[in-house]
């Protein structure tokens, strides 16, 4: 019973991984960049939640829908200021402008909300399900978490699938030049990408600090790694991967954590990615590339 | 006469320009610090950067054989750094009751832990290499993260019995007079600290001789053959895992001696100071300075550990700035109409030294 | 030719499927010393995968490649280039970045016996070995007419040179055996006459095998001694110049019905 319940908690931890990871892979798919800054954007999505519940007394909907709003903007104009006018670099002036992202960030929230400790109010409530006979608990926040990667994953899928909108990322990622003639924006089909990844991180954001309260500047850089870990673990660029790397990734941390060492957990994720790689190369469900000679 | 001109024709060739300019930097910056240091002219907060920019530099010269002439993104340098921060401080205690001279302590502290990241590299470097690309990039990661957490976890005593070594929870017994010398989490405590500005300053001497002599050679021909096309150097003879090894190998090695230098510098040091921003601080030298510019990156660092000192005065927006103008050089560097500028630029000064050389004749 | 000498290449019944689909199927071919010999076909008629099997790029799913009497089943890309199979690439694969005379020494990469050991110190085995290849290698790019260009990013170089300072890099391994996939490929009518004189010149002086593979029916019929025809990734036929000029079903491969 008790594996049952670690399994949930990591069921549930890793949805949060692979709401972040969904917006790192989308974002790897398309602008083929690897956006460091992620994590912090996340960061602060929790931050905004936070005053709008807390300062401000808002309703838990209307906080994450606000923190949403105001992640998604960053998202867009850090696309627009940062990152679009290097479309043409190699991808390493990117990655260092990311991580010039990330700073600013991180040293911005330090600058304007750090002053003294934030703990995150509850946002649903401490009741739980209990199962067998109250043997097996599951808190109602972690049904909430994973219902709402779940969720997020359909409407995602659905998004990419079904709409013109999503034809054209799909287009952007295959073959950005074609996807051009083919009279594609390609440049606002990236604005949208950086939408929606920043959009879904505060909800993962909120999901993250109702799980673990406390808010920090640097709170989003461990679960932005871990998040990246899981995207490629996954296969980046591929979205199922992101979700299924993602939640394997929470579970294998989880177990790990319950059952060798609290302390080594990170080592033994890590760990497991590697195999993993070396396994299959471009990760669980990512694509094989093959140079033509 | 003849002789004498050929002498100075080679000194400027393109081999030995950008060489002769790393060393003159790195020893008129030494002299100029000396004299500061001499007149008493040199804050107590530089005296205290003076070592750590030297790790710093070691450790981004040998990243930058491995990100910018061998072409492979690696995250992981901080772990190296650790391997040799922690396996420096360990010897350097043990051998702290036979060898009283400081130096030679240090310098063979920074051999061990040079050899000894090496054997990391070695055999990180066997499964990673076969990796391309950003899934490499995210291996090294991990690498450097899982060294990092193995330290934290680590538990190491030296008695009369020699190394003590525990893990996950201190179970050291030691025989009386024996002392631990890195504790879990806690790092290591009660250091010597005996790393100094000029043994860091013959390291960076040390370290730009072998990159330099590597890369003009058989062995750095390949590497950059394997990094401009895989295949092509197939083709013509080079087996690119052997090849790639070699510089991953030797940048480890770099990053172990300098985290040598940099762990016995320090009372105390805990294994989180290794982790993922560290490796990505080195990142950011190296590619600031420009990928395959040794000069350039011995540049970067100086001025990046620099800034944020010098940018104190503005007290809490000095990250901030900091990172702007990260994202500034970077917009700037690539940007189409400031490459063009540039290019003119360099032109008409190559142009004038031919002008001037044509004089000469 | 001297049918009793054993060839410097021998290739029985080779083939090669990607996933289902046979690229090339038994495809036979000899090539002795001091031979030009061209393979052409149509577009996708698979010459270009018969020269990434020859080289190890790919494994051939069947056949064998005999190279100067030896199996060469196990052999990899750089044993092969090793054993004395040099190529040049038909989408141009040079170094670069990387200088013009460094593009050759790489070539030589393997005739150097120095350790890395013996670099870093610069001992007299490094300076003799380096003085040596540099000799060579600048010898190599005056036979192709790059010796000015030495000093010159090889990435900034024109068209033209850029093939032929990839048959210099090919040549600079010592080869037996010379692959070159379109070499004349870009070049204009003057610069294909020059490639032509090149390539007699190299087999004279350095009395080597070449197998090309080339679009160019001027290049091909004014130099090669005979010429494989490759259709469908079979062989269609093979035979001298004229022979093949005359043959009705390579015209028809050629020109169509």
């Amino acid at each position: 019973m008790a594996f049952l319940s670690y399994l949930i908690n990591g069921l549930s931890l890793g949805s949060v991984y692979a709401i972040i990871a969904l917006g790192y892979t989308m974002v790897y798919g398309i602008a083929k960049m690897l956006n460091f800054a992620h994590g912090d954007i996340m960061m602060v999505g929790a931050f905004v939640a936070f005053f709008a519940l807390n300062s401000f007394g808002l309703p838990v909907i209307v906080s994450v829908v606000l923190s949403m709003l105001a992640t998604t903007v960053l998202g867009v104009v850090i696309e627009r200021l940062a990152y679009k006018p290097l479309r043409q670099a190699t991808s390493l002036s990117v990655l260092i402008t990311a991580i010039g992202v990330s700073y600013f960030l991180q040293n911005g929230a330090q600058l304007l909300w750090s002053s003294s400790t934030k703990v995150f109010p509850s946002i649903i409530g401490n009741g739980s399900l209990k199962l067998f006979g109250g043997q097996l608990q599951i808190s109602y926040l972690t049904l909430v978490t994973i219902f709402v990667c779940v969720a997020v994953m359909v409407c995602l899928t659905l998004f990419i699938n079904k709409t013109k909108t999503g034809m054209a990322m799909r287009a952007c990622s295959e073959d950005k030049g074609a996807a051009t003639l083919m009279g594609i924006n390609v440049n606002s089909i990236i604005s949208i990408t950086f939408a929606i990844g920043s959009g879904i991180a505060a909800l993962a954001a909120v999901l993250l600090c109702a799980t673990y309260p406390t808010l920090s500047p640097t709170l989003g850089s461990m679960p932005g790694i871990k998040a990246f870990t899981a995207a490629v673990f996954g296969g980046i660029g591929s979205i199922p991967g992101a979700f299924l790397g993602g939640l394997l990734l929470g579970v294998i941390e989880i177990l790990s954590k319950a059952y060798v060492s609290t302390q080594l957990s990170d080592a033994i994720v890590f760990a497991v990615l590697i195999i993993v790689l070396l396994i299959k190369p471009t990760g669980l469900l990512g694509k094989k590339l093959s140079e033509k000679v | 006469m003849k002789t004498n001109k050929n002498f100075f024709a080679k000194l400027f060739t393109r081999e030995y320009r950008s060489r002769l300019i790393s060393f003159l930097i790195i020893i008129l910056g030494y002299i100029v610090i000396e004299l500061l240091m001499a007149t008493g002219n040199l804050s107590s907060m530089f005296q205290s950067l003076l070592v750590p920019v030297t790790c710093y530099i070691v450790a981004a010269l040998g990243l930058n054989l491995n990100v910018g002439v061998s072409g492979e993104l690696n995250l992981g340098q901080a772990g190296f750094m650790c391997i040799g921060a922690f396996a420096g401080v360990c010897i350097s205690g043990a051998l702290a009751g036979v060898i009283s001279n400081g130096i030679i302590r240090l310098i063979i502290a920074i051999i061990i832990g040079a050899l000894l990241a090496s054997l990391f590299g070695i055999l990180i470097g066997i499964p990673v290499l076969k990796l391309q690309g950003d899934y490499l990039a995210i291996v090294t990661l991990a690498f450097g993260e899982i060294i990092k957490s193995l330290i934290n976890n680590v538990y190491v005593g030296f008695d009369s019995n020699g190394f003590q070594f525990s893990f996950v929870e201190n179970k050291l017994k030691l025989a009386p007079g024996g002392k631990a010398l890195i504790s879990g989490p806690m790092g290591a405590t009660g250091t010597q600290r005996i790393a100094t500005f000029t043994v860091g300053v013959i390291l960076i001497l040390a370290a730009l001789t072998i990159i330099y002599n590597l890369i003009y050679s058989r062995s750095g021909r390949a590497i950059q053959a394997c990094r401009d096309n895989r295949i092509a150097a197939e083709s013509v003879g080079i087996h690119v895992a052997n090849t790639k090894m070699l510089a991953f190998v030797v940048s480890a090695a770099l990053a172990g001696a300098a985290g040598a230098l940099y762990g016995l510098n320090y009372t105390t040091l805990i294994p989180s100071k290794f982790g993922f921003n560290l490796s990505i601080l080195i990142l950011v030298y190296v590619v600031l300075g420009g990928l395959g510019n040794m000069t350039g990156t011995i540049i970067s660092t100086i001025v990046l550990v620099l800034l944020p000192e010098l940018l104190r005065g503005l007290q809490d927006y000095r990250m901030i700035i900091y990172s702007v103008i990260l994202i500034l050089t970077m917009i700037l560097s690539n940007n189409e109409k400031v490459k063009t500028f540039a290019a003119g630029l360099r032109k008409k000064l190559t142009r004038n030294r031919t002008k001037e050389a044509a004089a000469d004749e | 030719m001297s049918e009793n000498k054993i060839p410097v290449l021998e290739v029985i019944d080779l083939g090669i499927d990607f996933g289902g689909l046979t690229a090339v199927n038994d495809f036979n071919l000899k090539v002795y010393n001091n031979e030009i010999v061209g393979l052409i076909g149509p577009n996708g008629a698979g010459k270009t995968t018969v020269f990434n099997m020859l080289t190890k790029v790919y494994q051939p799913s069947r056949g064998t490649i005999k190279f100067c009497g030896q199996d060469t089943a196990r052999m990899s890309v750089v044993e092969m280039n090793k054993a004395g199979i040099a190529r040049t690439f038909q989408n141009i694969r040079l170094f670069s970045n990387m200088s013009v005379i460094d593009n050759v020494k790489i070539g030589m990469n393997n005739q150097i016996t120095y350790n890395n050991v013996e670099a870093v110190l610069r001992l007299p085995k490094y300076r003799e070995q380096e003085a040596k290849v540099t000799e060579e290698a600048m010898e190599l790019l005056r036979i192709f007419g790059l010796d000015k260009d030495a000093d010159l990013i090889a990435g900034n170089l024109p068209y033209g040179a850029q093939r032929r300072l990839e048959i210099a890099r090919a040549m600079a391994t010592k080869p037996k055996l010379l692959l070159l996939d379109e070499p004349a490929a870009g070049m204009n009518p003057q610069e294909t006459a020059d490639l032509m004189d090149m390539i007699r010149f190299v087999r004279d002086h350095f009395h080597i095998a070449i197998l090309l593979i080339e679009h160019d029916m001027k290049l091909v019929m004014g130099i090669c001694e005979r010429i494989s025809v490759l259709n469908y990734g079979m062989l269609l036929a093979e035979g001298t110049p004229a022979e093949i000029q005359a043959n009705p079903q390579v015209i028809k491969a050629y020109l169509g019905e």
